[in-house]
């Protein structure tokens, strides 16, 4: 099982994000890293000149390289500009909304992330007929699926493994909203919260967080129960999703768990105090809901009150 | 982040059951009226094959609807292969309950009301299985079911009689008793 | 005259919007190929050649909506949904997934085909891309837009667009959320549910009423107040120090005083949300909208309607068409 950085979702400080792509170039374990703005059009200046450097580096490390689309890329000039830029590139893209379909040219190879609905063979099938070399299953899929989709295709497939869920993207900046501010004059406030701003419901259960545009879980994924069957499923590699802190220390217990140095156990006790939101969920694979965990209970910070 | 909601656009009246009316209700005697409704309930769906298609798997469930005001529920126990109808002065056990003013149980049969603006506005209130209550919702709006039109063929001969003065009822007292092809 | 395009989620529902002026009636099977699986909810293909037949004999179209996402390994269910809605003489089917697309296409060409909002095609590049790969004819644009938005991309495209006006908002992109089933395992993509009924729940908890799906608290509200459906995306959380609507308040979509504008914007048909209300809100809601848009095509002021006790019994919004909305 391979092990694949995806792009960081929340809003980073830049003198962050180049020291964060610099550590993971010498990182060993990380076999591809997917890096550039998946969010907001609005952030990526104040990266975007450190991408080639950052992108160089990555290489350098001997790790499979491919940008980022937009998540959502609706009509603004800015947009659709960067979506053009992005098809240009010498790299590898992965494609997070279908308009860059749109762009790039007859031929060229991309690879599929997961906010493109993939939810079936089909879907792949006329995907890798245009293209696409490789895909990364959406979270919400059950185990069937992912079942069903590895059996039916020979593209590698990927899985989301580890971080805070990307569960909706809007054209609303949530985080604008919150601090009563226009989307327009949002003064990039996002950046308070760079692994995203826990939404607790009025009965304080973990439900959510919001990171700009978009909706996360307020749980970490973690599928590391679920790694046995996953091999047999034929994924190829499992996705991990950068947080700010405590990140390398993940990278280094999922290098373990793979490997068969530690057991599953043991890496959730380990892991589970750099999970941001303090616990896991990893329900979309096996039900009964996304949010739900297959550890011990006791792992969890609060459980729902009430009965469904 | 707005922290509270804007003021909401008054509430359309709903009619209240004439006192009377609701005393007649309260006193019926039980066992004629359960056979009553249950001869009603029975007619009815042997007309519309359709309601309980649409029940899909809540065909077999029992549902309690309670006319808060007068107050009496009825049963419609569908666990059989012939329906029933009874009538309680307290709500029975089932899997779905659904409570509000006769008026407003009347009218919702009769399409007069929107089920989901009741709801919100909590006119109906619902416990129980809320899946099995959709389903019978969706499915009696489907019926175009006339409780009214119905009740008068009971009269027999003298049906267009009652007919008119189920009619004359409604005008009186605002009460949905028959069927309407609008929102009120 | 834009077309208006009705729900209906029974065939009462179907003929109610036809008799009030529907140009065209959207709907579908009832079974998980369409967005609106509720119970007791849609069409058996008898309903709908009988649908078809009502709505066909009074000059209006039946579009039949396909428009989940079709689960792996049992694309089968979609493939004959897609089938029959061409056997049985469908106008339109309006479809979301990229390979059910593709299908139809290839296998059903003379059967014409609608982008659903589900897709959440939202810029031109996209939409031409879904126009010249798979002849699509027609995209429902997503939620997300403002005026100004849907008359550039009106600009840049060949296709027709039709636009939500009234009816349920949903605040994130259509097709691209997957709150609901996180907390209950339910989502519109794959179910065609959001917040399913089954997961709701009302508890009195002292002098309050909570409404909670799947056991998270969504709102609490005072025993008399108006007790909001628990949808997961218009509740009242907490943030920090903070207790609000975080993504939306529980509003619902008005916009009938922006018809001129769209209108000007270059759309193609309006679209009235509710597959799930009954058939006396479907007919009001049309009559009202039939009679705004005649008014506008005369060159008449567009009346202000009596819809504002129809939208949930709650606070409307024109949502994302106002660009303030983000």
């Amino acid at each position: 099982m391979q092990l694949t950085v995806g792009p960081i979702q929340g809003f980073w400080d830049a003198g962050l994000w180049s020291a964060f792509y610099e550590r993971l170039a010498e990182t060993p374990g990380i076999s591809r890293v997917v890096l550039g703005e998946l969010v907001c059009s609005k952030r990526l200046p104040f990266y975007q000149t450190r991408l080639p450097d950052a992108v160089a580096q990555l290489l350098a490390g001997g790790k499979d390289v491919a940008l980022t689309s937009l998540a959502l890329i609706t009509p603004l000039k800015r947009e659709r500009r960067m979506a053009a830029e992005l098809a240009a590139m010498e790299l590898e893209v992965e494609v997070n909304d279908l308009t860059m379909l749109a762009y790039l040219p007859e031929g060229a190879r991309f690879s599929v992330g997961p906010l493109v609905n993939v939810y079936n063979e089909g879907t792949l099938a006329v995907l890798q007929r245009r293209g696409a070399v490789g895909v990364c299953l959406p979270p919400e899929l059950s185990a069937a699926s992912v079942q069903r989709i590895c059996a039916a295709t020979d593209m590698p497939v990927e899985v989301w493994g580890w971080g805070r869920l990307p569960l909706a993207i809007s054209g609303r900046c949530y985080h604008a909203r919150y601090h009563d501010r226009a989307k327009d004059q949002c003064q990039f406030v996002c950046a308070e919260d760079p692994d995203g701003l826990a939404v607790d419901t009025l009965d304080d259960q973990q439900f959510l967080a919001i990171n700009g545009l978009q909706t996360l879980s307020g749980q970490c994924a973690n599928m590391a129960h679920h790694l046995p069957s996953l091999r047999q499923a034929g994924v190829a590699s499992l996705r991990l999703s950068p947080q700010t802190t405590g990140f390398f220390e993940v990278i280094d217990l999922f290098a373990d768990l793979t490997s068969g140095r530690i057991d599953a156990e043991e890496f959730c006790a380990k892991a589970l105090p750099h999970a941001p939101g303090g616990a896991f969920c990893d329900g979309f694979l096996d039900g009964p809901t996304g949010v739900a965990w297959s550890g011990a209970r006791g792992e969890v910070r609060t459980q729902p009150a009430g009965t469904p | 982040m707005p922290e509270a909601l804007a003021p909401l656009p008054e509430h359309r009246a709903i009619p209240r059951m004439p006192a009377l009316l609701a005393l007649g209700v309260r006193l019926a005697p039980y066992p004629p009226g359960d056979m009553l409704l249950t001869r009603l309930a029975r007619k009815i769906l042997a007309r519309n094959p359709g309601v309980l298609e649409r029940l899909g798997s809540y065909r077999r469930s029992r549902f309690v609807l309670t006319a808060s005001d007068v107050p009496v529920s009825f049963l419609l126990d569908l666990t059989r292969d012939l329906p029933a109808v009874s009538l309680h002065r307290d709500p029975p056990a089932g899997d779905a309950r659904i409570s509000g003013s006769l008026a407003v149980l009347i009218g919702l049969v009769h399409g007069v009301w929107d089920g989901d603006a009741l709801f919100f506005s909590r006119d109906l209130t619902v416990e129980g299985d809320t899946s099995a209550v959709l389903a019978l919702r969706n499915a009696i709006d489907d019926a175009e079911l006339d409780l009214g039109q119905e009740l008068a063929t009971f009269a027999g001969p003298l049906s267009g009689l009652a007919r008119r003065l189920i009619e004359g009822v409604e005008r009186t007292t605002g009460v949905p008793l028959t069927r309407s092809g609008a929102v009120r | 005259m834009m077309e208006l395009v009705c729900p209906a989620g029974t065939p009462a529902s179907l003929r109610a919007a036809v008799d009030a002026g529907a140009h065209a009636i959207y709907c579908g099977f009832a079974d998980d190929t369409n967005a609106r699986n509720f119970p007791g909810l849609n069409f058996s293909r008898r309903e709908m050649a009988e649908g078809i037949a009502y709505a066909h004999a009074r000059g209006a179209k039946v579009l039949i909506a396909i428009n989940t996402f079709p689960r792996a390994g049992e694309m089968e269910l979609w493939h004959r949904a897609v089938s029959d809605a061409a056997t049985l003489g469908a106008d339109a089917a309006i479809l979301a997934d990229l390979g059910l697309i593709a299908h139809a296409a290839e296998r059903h060409p003379s059967l014409r085909r609608h982008l659903s909002v589900q897709a959440a095609a939202a810029n031109p590049d996209v939409i031409n891309f879904y126009a010249s790969a798979f002849d699509v004819k027609r995209v429902v644009l997503p939620r997300v837009l403002s005026v100004e938005e849907i008359a550039t991309i009106n600009r840049d495209i060949d296709v027709e667009t039709e636009v939500f006006v009234f009816g349920g908002l949903c605040v994130m992109a259509e097709g691209r959320c997957s709150l609901s089933s996180y907390i209950s395992g339910k989502s519109p993509n794959m179910n065609g549910v959001c917040s399913p009924a089954s997961h709701v729940s009302y508890v009195e908890e002292g002098g309050d009423l909570a409404a909670r799906l799947g056991g998270y608290t969504i709102h609490r509200t005072p025993a008399q107040a108006p007790a909001p459906y628990p949808t997961l995306c218009k509740g009242c959380f907490k943030v920090g120090a903070r207790t609000g609507y975080v993504f939306e308040d529980p509003a619902s979509l008005d916009a009938s005083q922006l018809l001129p504008a769209l209108s000007r914007a270059g759309v193609t048909a309006l679209k009235i949300e509710g597959r799930q209300r009954s058939r006396a809100y479907v007919a009001q809601v049309v009559r009202n909208f039939r009679q705004a848009v005649e008014a506008l095509a005369e060159g008449r002021e567009v009346p202000v309607g009596a819809l504002a006790r129809l939208t949930e019994g709650q606070a409307a919004t024109a949502g994302a068409y106002n660009k303030i909305w983000r």
